[in-house]
């Protein structure tokens, strides 16, 4: 799959930054062979070499309404297969409540959210989690008396058939399970970097390592597309490159990435497109460095140049 | 001091090292100290019971069964409540608020739902197992034996039918509506004309059986072997609840009590485990019910007040909420206090009122408050984990030398 779409070179489907820093979506799967191990430990009933480039996700015309107030007014765009997809916006802008409609928190009041051609509105939580869209958590919402351990494996139960019955008589189903969630939670924790904590409770870990067991128990449920919320939200500047490198390496195992996050430097550096919103509105859906020189968006966050008041 | 080629660190500077490696070495076995001292003697036991092999803790297991299983024959000087109570009539009225306590410990402790309202499964259970075999009683005889498991049925169905509804509540919420619920059950009891009200049901069955002298083993009067039954029932429950606390079925409810709305997002599907704990508690209710009205021989409408599953809840929340170990304890204690003590008996609630309140302020998570495990492989993943890094910081100290 993944060499047929590396053999069709779409310009206007891929985005390809004139940056040398960036690496354009399409790249990705030949610049595999780092964490394969760990990727496959972690997920080994995974398609590695996913198409990349294609639609995952379609965002259509989402409407949501609280009362009379607007959040989110006809906002339509795409997430593509294998590329880091950054939200931003000022506070307010609407980036939060776009996430919670997309991961079933809220209902919208019109429009549709689309995985993989399947629309996901309408669908339970746990629904949508299992359907293949996992989420993190803007401040964190780790399971506090459990171990680091424990809540990666709540997150690989998603893809676990074991019944109450089976677990109460401990059936040879039950058992293979949870030997499996054993060595892939641990992968996982490792594939984070923080197996040595797998054992500690997850409200007696450190703050990044906290934000990190939160990717570690997204990543769990297998996902299609990971969405991040503020991830270095309270980080310092090398726990953000440190987080950057991480992001990279998830998308570079194949994992979709839709990433909301205030601080500039770690959205240009690590994104592959851009699409920004202003008072629930979609003012730009581009590049990182067209981004950047978009009046529109620099006036979003800067306010209006002044002589344009007169 | 080495003798390769390498650039040699001052020996000020590692003496200065050494200091702060024993320095830290110290803090660290200080601190841990302080967490076992924190534990209490209950955290310290656990901790240890941990630590020990399986083979050992298996051995442990056994005598401290077997010394529950001779309690009424042994009939210990002090333990015993004895000239007040039969001792072994108490030991069964123990083992039955303690199998109440493992089953409500799975709605309170494991899914954090608080019930109030437990009673009515017990209730539930009473009536199920009084009106199959009590003469009294116009429907269709059974043997007693079967009403267990027919009780454990009935008590599920209740559970679900009474969860659905109430489930979608949250917190102080719920623990309204089961307050209410366990009032219906009482109430429903006394209206509706089959339930006989006030009058109830006399001459519950019992297990067959009869001895020498022509007495049923399971006399009313004979507690021996009801407490039997009660432990054995209760070591399979706890063995059950075990498996289901290192199980998927576990970990959801856990994380559901945690954080409900993070859970749902993790994909467990929340109101489900939700309906399940219910069902389950409200399962081993139902039990502990048909377990009380076969050997008490006698149910009406006035044993199933709120007051009584207020002390199930207290049960739980002394022992230590979601500890199962503490749960059987706790509802032990609750039982045993009143009868040992015959002469406080009459200030029971002010008692545990007052108990409760100190077990807040001074050990909020109860007498036993250890950890569920909730993994069944876990302790060989955590062994490997602590392994792994022991090698690693040999490696560091080694390179450092």
């Amino acid at each position: 799959m993944g060499a047929h779409s590396e053999k069709v070179p779409v310009p206007e489907e891929v985005p390809v930054p004139a940056h040398g820093s960036h690496k354009p979506a399409i790249e990705i799967v030949e610049s595999l062979d780092v964490d394969e191990a760990v990727a496959e430990a972690a997920a080994p009933e995974r398609d590695i070499d996913v198409a990349v480039g294609d639609d995952l996700v379609e965002v259509k015309n989402l409407t949501i309404k609280f009362g009379g107030l607007v959040a989110l007014d006809n906002v339509s765009f795409t997430i593509r297969r294998g590329e880091i997809l950054g939200l931003i916006g000022p506070n307010g802008a609407g980036k939060t409540t776009c996430f919670n409609a997309m991961t079933g928190v809220y209902k919208p009041t019109s429009g549709q959210v689309l995985l993989e051609g399947r629309q996901l509105n309408g669908m339970k939580q746990h629904k949508i989690t299992r359907a293949g869209l996992a989420r993190t958590f803007q401040n964190i919402r780790l399971f506090g008396e459990m171990t680091a351990l424990e809540n990666v494996v709540v997150g690989l139960d998603a893809r676990h058939k074991t019944s109450v019955v089976g677990a109460l008589l401990r059936l040879p189903r039950h058992q293979r399970e949870e030997k499996s969630s054993i060595e892939r939670g641990m992968a996982l924790l490792e594939f984070v970097g923080i197996a040595e904590h797998a054992g500690a409770l997850a409200r007696n870990l450190s703050y990044g390592s906290q934000r990190r067991l939160e990717i570690a128990r997204a990543l769990a449920t297998d996902p299609k597309l990971l969405c991040l919320d503020e991830p270095a939200a309270g980080f310092n500047p090398a726990e953000k490159e440190d987080l950057m490198a991480l992001i990279r390496t998830i998308r570079d195992d194949g994992y979709t990435v839709l990433l909301i996050e205030h601080d500039m430097k770690l959205v240009m550096g690590v994104t592959d497109r851009i699409v920004v919103l202003e008072f629930g509105k979609k003012i730009a859906d581009d590049v990182p460095h067209v981004i950047r020189e978009d009046p529109k968006v620099v006036s979003a966050y800067l306010g209006e140049p002044e002589d344009d008041f007169a | 001091m080495s003798t390769t080629d390498g650039p040699t660190p001052l020996p000020g500077a590692k003496a200065s090292q050494a200091a702060a490696d024993r320095q830290s070495k110290k803090g660290g076995a200080g601190t841990s100290a302080d967490a076992t001292h924190k534990k209490g003697l209950f955290g310290a036991w656990s901790e240890k019971w941990q630590a020990m092999p399986r083979q050992k803790q298996w051995l442990y297991l056994i005598v401290v069964v077997l010394i529950a299983y001779a309690l009424p024959v042994i009939n210990p000087p002090i333990l015993s409540t004895e000239p007040g109570n039969d001792f072994p009539l108490a030991l069964f009225s123990m083992a039955v608020y303690a199998l109440v306590a493992v089953g409500l410990n799975i709605v309170i402790g494991y899914a954090g739902l608080l019930d109030l309202g437990y009673i009515a499964f017990f209730a539930v259970g009473s009536y199920t197992a009084a009106m199959l075999t009590s003469p009294d009683s116009p429907f269709v005889k059974i043997p007693y034996l079967w009403t267990i498991p027919l009780a454990i049925v009935v008590a599920m169905c209740v559970g679900v039918i009474l969860g659905i509804p109430t489930l979608r509540l949250r917190g102080d919420y719920l623990a309204i509506v089961t307050l209410g619920f366990g009032e219906i059950i009482r109430i429903l009891a006394t209206l509706i004309p089959a339930m006989k009200g006030q009058v109830g049901f006399q001459n519950v069955g019992r297990p067959p059986g009869e001895g020498a002298d022509g007495i049923p083993i399971f006399a009313n009067s004979n507690g021996t072997p009801w407490y039997w039954l009660t432990l054995t029932i209760l070591i399979i429950v706890l063995f059950l609840a075990g498996n289901l606390e290192r199980s998927r079925v576990g970990r959801s409810w856990i994380a559901i009590r945690e954080d409900e709305d993070a859970a749902e997002t993790m994909g467990v599907p929340t109101f489900k485990y939700k309906v399940w704990a219910f069902a389950l508690g409200a399962g081993v209710g139902g039990m502990s019910g048909a377990l009380f009205a076969g050997q008490v021989g006698f149910v009406n409408n006035q044993k199933f007040d709120i007051v009584t599953s207020i002390l199930f809840v207290a049960a739980v929340v002394l022992g230590g909420v979601g500890n199962k170990v503490g749960a059987v304890f706790g509802g032990a204690l609750v039982a045993y206090i009143p009868l040992r003590f015959t002469a406080i008996a009459e200030y029971k609630y002010l008692i545990f009122g007052i108990a409760l309140m100190l077990i807040m302020i001074y050990r909020p998570k109860g007498l036993i408050p250890a950890r569920q495990r909730l993994l069944a492989y876990g302790q060989q993943a955590y062994q490997r984990v602590r392994e792994t890094s022991a090698k690693k910081s040999a490696v560091v100290t080694e390179k450092e030398v």
